[in-house]
C-alpha cells in the first residue's frame, strides 16, 4: 500500500468541494436520567465520492471535561461491526458525549442507510470516508483542534469498526488514539490461516454483508473463486492483505487499547498479538485486554470495556495525565457459575507488561501409544471433526467450566498425551509442538488442538473450542516435513491430575480441507515435548466483592455492641452492708407496679426484716403481692423502687448471694422428660457447686421422696417414683420434688411459696416440723400462705400483706394473739354500738362485726371471762369458738389498726 | 412425707449454718454455672432431639430406597441438577441429600433447637429456678445458645455424614461427579462437602438468631420455632420477587443455595462470602437483641 496520505489542510479544502451536506441535519435531544446532561444528536447524510454516508453527531452542552469557555472538546469516531449500522453504537456514543466528547458515528458503505458497495475497509473507499469525516469534524465549532484542519480525534469500534480504527490511524496522521476491539490485523490470516480456507466463517461473513452482490466486484469474485477451490490463492491473499491494518502497520503510531476476545475463532488472540507488537514497535503506548467473549459468543463485558475505552481517551485525547488506563495486559478469567443467577463469574488477571504468546515457556513431555501414528483423511473430508461452530459458540466459554462440545472421529487423527500434571498449570498464550508429517499426497492439511483431559480420562475439554490449521504441501509432504505447530492462543487453567492431549485431526467442520482421501503419518520431532507458555507475571486479581461483604458484618457487630452496652443499666449493685451480714432478709420501701399500669401496684412501699432462725410466714389473700415480692427476692423481677438485701447484699438478677437461698415459688419447674433424680442432679450441676455439697439424699428424705433402707433402694430401681420421668408425677409428687430441690445444699435462707398445696394432712404436719427444725439451728425459712391456720402453727413470725401493702409484721403471737381470736356467733345482727362496747371491755383487744356475729381478739381476758361479759351485756349468744379463717384474722387486724 | 423423718436426717438438717458472712455459698462461682455439658444433657434426652436425629439419619436411607424402587435418576430436560448424579458415588449422594434438604429440612432443626431452648424452660417453669440458682442471665443464654448451635451443627453434619456412609456402601466410594461437568476426586470432595456444611450452618445463623430472640420473648416454644420458620418462608417469597432487584442481595434467603458454588470445578467464594456476610450481620444484631432484652426482662413464667 503506497497510498499517500494527503496533507490535512489540502484535504480539508477538497472536502468542502464534494462533501456537501445532503440535508440540513436533524436535531434530536436525548434526555436520559435526571442528572445526566442532555445529549444532542444531529442526523446528517454526507455525500462523498459518489456515495451517501449516514452519520450521527453527538454532543452535550457544557459537558464536564470540556476545557475552556469555548467548550472545545476532543472528538471520537465510533465504527460499527460487520452487518450492523451506526445505531449499534448509539448508546456508547451518548455516554462518550456525556463524558465530554464530540462523537461521530456513521454507517459504513453498504450498511444501514449508507449507499455504495462493501469494500472491506478499502483504503480508497471506507478508509477515505473516515478521513472525510475527520475533515468535517475539523470544521465543527465544538471540536478541539491540534492544528487547522486537524481535530483532536480518537477512533474506536468492534470487529469491522475496530479494523477501520487501525486503518484510519495508519492512513490518516490526524488520528490521535485508537481502541480497536475484537478485530483483525491481517484479514488474509484470519480467513486463510496458514493457507487453509476458513470456509464456515467466510461464508457467514459474506452472508452477513447481504450476499456477494453487495460487495465490490473484485471481492465477490475472489470469494467465489476461493470457496469453489477450497483453498486460497496468492491473489486472494494479496487482496485481503492490502485491505488490512497490517499493510500500514509501520505507520500506526498512536496510543492503542487493543481488546480481543478469547472465544473468537474468527479473529483469534494472535491478531491482537501482532497488533500489539507492531504498534509497540512503533513506539506508541499499547494495552492489551483479552475479554471473555468474542465472535463465538460469550460475555463481551461491554460496560467494563467501554469504561476502559473512555479512560484511554481521557488519558490520550483529553490529556488527563492522572487517568489510570489500566494494566498493560489484562485477561478475563472465567471462574465458576454464580449459583444465584446462573451467570459465569469473571475475574481479571493483570500484568504491567504485555507478555506476548510465548512467555514463561515450560516443556511437557509428550507420549503416544505408538511413536508413528497413522490415520486417514476421509474422502470428501467427511465426516468432519467439530471444534468451534459459529453460532453455537456461546457454549465454548463453558470450556472454562469443564464443559465443551467437540468431536473427533476415530481413525482420523493422531494424539499425544502428557503425563498427569503434578500441579495446576495456567496456560496463557500459544503452546507449540514440533511434529513430522508425512502424507501420501502432495497437499496435506491438519488441524492441531490441545485438549484438557480430566483425571479419569473420561472428559476432555477443548479450551475456547479453538484449532490451528496447518498446510503441508509440495514435495516435503511426501518425504515427511517437520512442522513447528503453533497451537491456538488460549488462557486456560489445567488442574493438577489432568493431562494435556495434543490432537492432529485430518478434518474440521469450520475449514476446507482436501477432499481427496489421504493417509497421514505423524510422529514427534525433536525432544517430543509440548511447549506451553505460562506467563507467570500475570496475576489473577482478587474477585471484586461489594463493600458490604466486609462492611455489613462490621456494622452488625457495632450495632450489637451498642445494643448490649446501652442495656447495662443499674448493674452496679450497691456495696454490701456489713451491719446486715447476719440478717437473712431486709426489705425496704419495695414497690412494683404492674406492667403497663400507672397506678396499680403489685407491691407498694413494703418494708420488713427477717432475722436469723425465724420461720417467717408471709400471709395474705390471693393477689396480695406475696409471690411478686418473692420473685423480686429471687432476682426474677426488678423492683421499681426500694431495696432487698439478703445477708447484706443487694439483690440484682443473678446476684451471687442467691446461691445461699433455696426457693420454691409458684409450683414446680422440671424437665418432664427426665426422672426426678436426673432433674435434681442436673439442677445441682447447673449451680456449678461441688456434688458433695448437694446433700441430695437428705433433701429427698425431708421431702418424703427418699428411702434410706438399702433393701428398698434395690427395689427402687424400677418402681421408685424418683426414678420415673417427671411427666408421670402427680401434683403432690412434683410439689415434694420441688421442695427437695429448694433444699439442695441446705441453703441459709429457704423460701417456700404455698408449700402445702397438694400435700395430704399428715404430710402437711411433717412439713411444719421440717420448717421448724430447719430454722432451729440458725437457718431461716420464709413460707408464704393464704391460710392463717397453716402458718400460725409453724411460724415464729408473720408478715401480713393485703393489696400489695404491709398490714402487720411481728411475732405470731403478737398478731394473732395465739389462739385468742374468738368468733362469737349471735342471733341476728350485732349493732355497731354493741361491738364498741365489747371492744371497750378490759382484756379485749378488738371486736369487729361480721356477717355471722362478732370477731373478738382477746388481750389478756380469758374466753370464759369474755362469755361472762357478753352474757352480762345481753348479747344473744348462740356460740363461741376459736377463729381460724384468714379473712377474719384480717378483719381483726384491720379493726385493730383502725380502732 | 409419708416416711417419717429419721433422726440422722434431722440432725443434719439442723446443723448450724456457717459461712453466713460470705457473699455466696461455698463452691459457687458464677462462671461455672450451667456448664455446657449439663445443658447438653438437659436437651439431649428430649423427644424432639431424638425425632430430629431419626428423621435426618433416616432420610438418606429413604432416598436410597426411593432410587432403588424408582431407578437411577436420568437427565431430563436441559437443566442439570445434583439429582441427576445422585447415584454416581457416595460423595454425590451426600451432596444430593444436602441439595434436597438445605431449603427447608435443615431449617427446621435450627429453628427448633434455637427457638425452643429458652421458651421451653419458661414453659416448664424451670427457667426461674435456674435463674435463682443463680445462673447469671447472660451465662444462661450463652450456654443455651452454644448448645443449641452445637445441636444444629450436629444435625447438619449428621445428614451428609450418614448419606456419605450409606451412599458409599450403596453406590461405591468414588469421585464427586459435578452437575456442571467434570469431577472431583473423593479426597478433594470431602473438604468441599465440609465447606458446604459450614456454609449452610453460617447461612442458617440468621434463622438461629431469629428463633433464639423469639425464644427469649415468648413462653410458647412453638411460637418461637414457628415464627422463625415462618419468617424464613417470607424471606423465600420475597426473594422470588425479582422486581426487588439488588435489594434481594440483603435477603438471607437469596444466598441459601450459594453453597452450590463449592461443588464447581473451580471453587467460587463470592456468593458464599456475600451470603455469610448477610447472615452473620442479621445474626449479630438479633443475638444482641436477645441478650439485651433478656438481661432486663421480668421473668413471670
Amino acid at each position: 500500500m503506497k497510498l499517500r496520505i494527503p496533507r490535512s489542510r489540502a484535504l480539508a479544502g477538497a472536502v468542502a468541494a464534494f462533501a456537501v451536506l445532503a440535508g440540513g441535519g436533524t436535531w434530536t435531544a436525548v434526555a436520559s436520567g435526571s442528572d445526566a446532561p442532555t445529549v444532542h444528536r444531529e442526523e446528517r447524510i454526507m455525500s462523498m465520492d459518489g456515495v451517501r454516508i449516514d452519520t450521527s453527531f453527538f454532543t452535550v452542552d457544557g459537558a464536564d471535561g470540556v476545557d475552556g469557555a469555548a467548550g472545545k472538546r476532543p472528538a471520537v469516531l465510533l465504527g460499527h461491526g460487520f452487518g450492523g449500522s451506526k445505531r449499534d453504537v448509539q448508546a456508547q456514543a451518548e455516554q462518550l458525549a456525556r463524558d465530554g466528547y464530540a462523537v461521530l458515528t456513521w454507517s459504513a458503505r453498504g450498511f444501514g442507510k449508507s449507499t455504495g458497495k462493501i469494500g472491506l475497509n478499502d483504503p480508497d473507499g471506507e478508509v477515505k470516508d473516515v478521513s472525510r469525516l475527520i475533515d468535517w469534524l475539523a470544521e465543527r465549532p465544538e471540536v478541539r483542534l491540534d492544528a487547522d484542519g486537524d481535530p483532536r480525534v480518537g477512533v474506536s469500534g468492534s470487529s469491522y469498526g475496530g479494523a477501520i480504527s487501525l486503518l484510519a490511524a495508519g492512513h490518516d496522521k490526524r488520528v490521535d488514539a485508537v481502541a480497536p476491539q475484537i478485530t483483525y490485523w491481517n484479514l488474509a490470516d484470519a480467513l486463510f490461516p496458514d493457507g487453509v480456507f476458513k470456509k464456515l466463517w467466510a461464508g457467514i461473513f459474506i452472508n452477513t454483508g447481504g450476499g456477494c452482490e453487495k460487495f465490490e466486484n473484485r471481492l465477490c469474485e475472489m470469494y467465489e473463486r476461493v470457496a469453489v477451490a477450497g483453498k486460497p490463492d496468492a491473489a486472494a491473499r494479496d487482496l485481503l492483505t492490502a485491505h488490512s491494518p497490517s499493510a500500514v502497520g509501520d505507520r500506526i503510531k498512536v496510543p492503542a487499547l487493543i481488546v480481543q476476545g478469547q472465544n473468537d475463532s474468527l479473529f483469534p488472540l494472535d491478531h491482537a498479538d501482532a497488533m500489539a507488537k507492531a504498534i509497540d514497535g512503533n513506539g506508541a503506548p499499547v494495552a492489551v485486554d483479552w475479554i471473555a467473549g468474542g465472535h463465538d459468543g460469550g460475555d463481551r463485558e461491554s460496560a467494563r470495556v467501554e469504561g476502559r475505552i473512555t479512560d484511554w481517551f481521557d488519558r490520550y485525547l483529553k490529556g488527563e495525565k492522572g487517568t489510570d488506563t489500566g494494566p498493560a495486559f489484562r485477561v478475563t478469567r472465567t471462574g465458576g457459575v454464580d449459583s444465584t443467577d446462573g451467570a459465569a463469574k469473571l475475574r481479571g488477571a493483570a500484568s504491567d507488561r504485555y507478555p506476548g504468546l510465548e512467555a514463561g515457556r515450560r516443556q511437557l513431555k509428550l507420549a503416544a501409544a505408538k511413536p508413528e501414528q497413522h490415520f486417514t483423511n476421509p474422502a470428501g473430508a467427511n465426516p468432519p471433526a467439530i471444534s468451534a461452530v459459529p453460532g453455537v459458540g456461546a457454549l465454548s466459554q463453558l470450556s472454562g467450566l469443564g464443559v465443551g462440545l467437540s468431536l473427533d472421529f476415530p481413525g482420523q487423527n493422531a494424539r499425544f498425551e502428557t503425563a498427569k500434571l503434578a500441579s495446576d498449570l495456567r496456560v496463557t498464550g500459544s503452546p507449540t509442538v514440533k511434529v513430522k508429517v508425512k502424507s501420501d499426497r502432495d497437499d496435506a492439511v491438519l488441524f492441531g488442538k490441545v485438549y484438557d483431559v480430566s483425571a479419569d480420562g473420561r472428559q476432555q475439554v477443548l479450551p475456547s473450542q479453538l484449532v490451528s490449521p496447518v498446510r503441508v504441501s509440495g514435495a516435503g509432504a511426501k518425504d515427511g516435513a517437520t512442522v513447528e505447530l503453533r497451537l491456538p492462543a488460549i488462557d486456560h487453567e489445567v488442574r493438577a491430575g489432568h493431562r494435556l492431549r495434543v490432537v492432529l485431526a485430518a478434518t474440521d467442520l469450520g475449514y476446507a480441507s482436501p477432499a481427496d482421501p489421504a493417509a497421514y503419518t505423524v510422529s514427534l520431532e525433536g525432544d517430543g515435548a509440548l511447549t506451553v507458555p505460562t506467563a507467570t507475571g500475570v496475576k489473577t486479581q482478587a474477585a471484586p466483592l461489594p463493600w458490604w461483604v466486609w462492611g455489613l458484618p462490621a456494622i452488625g457487630a457495632a450495632v450489637a455492641v451498642a445494643l448490649l452496652l446501652t442495656a447495662r443499666r443499674r448493674t452496679v449493685a450497691p456495696a454490701p452492708d456489713p451491719a446486715l451480714a447476719e440478717v437473712p432478709l431486709q426489705i425496704t420501701g419495695l414497690t412494683k407496679k404492674y406492667a403497663k399500669s400507672a397506678d396499680r401496684y403489685a407491691v407498694r412501699d413494703l418494708s420488713f426484716r427477717v432475722e436469723r432462725g425465724q420461720v417467717l410466714g408471709l400471709l395474705g389473700p390471693n393477689g396480695a403481692g406475696k409471690t411478686t415480692t418473692l420473685r423480686m427476692l429471687m432476682g426474677l423481677i426488678t423492683p421499681d423502687s426500694g431495696e432487698i438485701r439478703v445477708f447484706g447484699h443487694a439483690i440484682r438478677p443473678g446476684s451471687p448471694v442467691l446461691s445461699r437461698v433455696g426457693s420454691f415459688v409458684e409450683g414446680a419447674g422440671f424437665l418432664p422428660h427426665l426422672t426426678g433424680r436426673a432433674n435434681l442432679d442436673l439442677y445441682w450441676q447447673a449451680t456449678g457447686r461441688p456434688a458433695e455439697d448437694s446433700r441430695m439424699d437428705e433433701a429427698l428424705e425431708i421431702a418424703g421422696l427418699g428411702d434410706p433402707s438399702p433393701s428398698s433402694r434395690l427395689r427402687s430401681t424400677r418402681g421408685d417414683p424418683i426414678d420415673r420421668a417427671v411427666r408421670t408425677y402427680s401434683q403432690g409428687m412434683r410439689q415434694r420434688l420441688a421442695i427437695a430441690q429448694a433444699m439442695l445444699g441446705m441453703p441459709d435462707l429457704l423460701i417456700l411459696d404455698e408449700p402445702t398445696n397438694g400435700l395430704d394432712p399428715p404430710q402437711i404436719r411433717e412439713m411444719r416440723d421440717v420448717m421448724i427444725r430447719y430454722a432451729a439451728a440458725g437457718r431461716t425459712v420464709i413460707v408464704s400462705s393464704h391460710l392463717l391456720s397453716e402458718v400460725e402453727q409453724s411460724c415464729t413470725h408473720l408478715v401480713v400483706m393485703d393489696r400489695g401493702q404491709l398490714m402487720q409484721a411481728g411475732p405470731v403471737a403478737e398478731i394473732t394473739g395465739g389462739t385468742d381470736t374468738l368468733l362469737v356467733t349471735t342471733e341476728g345482727e350485732v349493732s355497731e354500738a354493741l361491738a364498741e362496747k365489747v371492744a371497750a371491755l378490759p382484756g379485749i383487744g378488738t371486736a369487729v362485726r361480721t356477717d355471722e356475729g362478732l370477731l373478738v381478739r382477746l388481750d389478756g381476758a380469758s374466753p370464759s371471762a369474755l362469755i361472762g361479759e357478753l352474757v352480762r351485756l345481753d348479747v344473744p349468744l348462740t356460740g363461741v369458738g376459736p377463729n381460724r379463717r384468714l379473712e377474719d384474722a384480717f378483719l381483726t387486724l384491720i379493726g385493730g389498726t383502725s380502732a | 412425707m409419708s416416711t417419717p423423718v429419721t433422726a440422722p436426717a434431722t440432725e443434719r438438717a439442723t446443723e448450724p449454718a456457717t459461712e453466713s458472712a460470705t457473699e455466696s455459698a461455698p463452691g459457687y462461682r458464677a462462671g461455672h454455672t450451667l456448664p455446657l455439658r449439663v445443658e447438653a444433657m438437659r436437651q439431649w434426652r428430649r423427644r424432639r432431639t431424638m425425632v430430629m436425629a431419626v428423621v435426618l439419619g433416616a432420610l438418606p436411607l429413604i432416598l436410597i430406597a426411593a432410587f432403588a424402587i424408582g431407578g437411577t435418576p436420568g437427565r431430563e430436560g436441559g437443566r442439570v441438577t445434583l439429582m441427576d448424579t445422585a447415584t454416581a458415588s457416595g460423595a454425590n449422594f451426600a451432596a444430593t441429600c444436602l441439595f434436597v434438604s438445605a431449603g427447608f429440612l435443615l431449617v427446621v432443626p435450627v429453628a427448633l433447637f434455637c427457638g425452643d431452648t429458652v421458651a421451653s424452660e419458661a414453659n416448664w417453669s424451670s427457667l426461674r429456678y435456674l435463674l435463682a440458682a443463680p445462673v447469671p442471665r447472660a451465662r444462661l443464654l450463652w450456654s443455651k445458645l452454644a448448645v443449641a448451635l452445637a445441636f444444629s451443627l450436629a444435625a447438619m453434619v449428621l445428614l451428609p455424614g450418614v448419606a456419605l456412609v450409606t451412599g458409599s456402601i450403596a453406590y461405591g466410594w468414588g469421585p464427586l461427579e459435578l452437575p456442571t461437568g467434570g469431577s472431583l476426586p473423593a479426597g478433594d470432595a470431602i473438604p468441599r462437602l465440609a465447606l458446604v456444611v459450614a456454609f449452610i450452618f453460617v447461612s442458617q445463623l440468621v434463622t438461629a438468631a431469629l428463633a433464639f430472640w423469639l425464644s427469649t420473648k415468648t413462653d410458647a416454644p412453638l411460637g418461637a420455632v414457628g415464627g422463625a420458620v415462618g419468617l424464613t418462608i417470607v424471606g423465600n417469597v420475597l426473594d422470588a420477587v425479582t422486581a426487588l432487584g439488588s435489594w434481594r442481595d440483603f435477603l438471607p434467603a437469596h444466598w441459601q443455595f450459594a453453597w452450590a458454588d463449592a461443588l464447581q470445578p473451580q471453587l467460587e467464594w463470592g456468593g458464599m462470602l456475600k451470603g455469610a456476610a448477610v447472615s452473620v450481620t442479621y445474626a449479630l444484631v438479633l443475638f444482641a437483641l436477645a441478650f439485651r432484652g433478656f438481661s432486663r426482662k421480668d421473668i413471670v413464667s
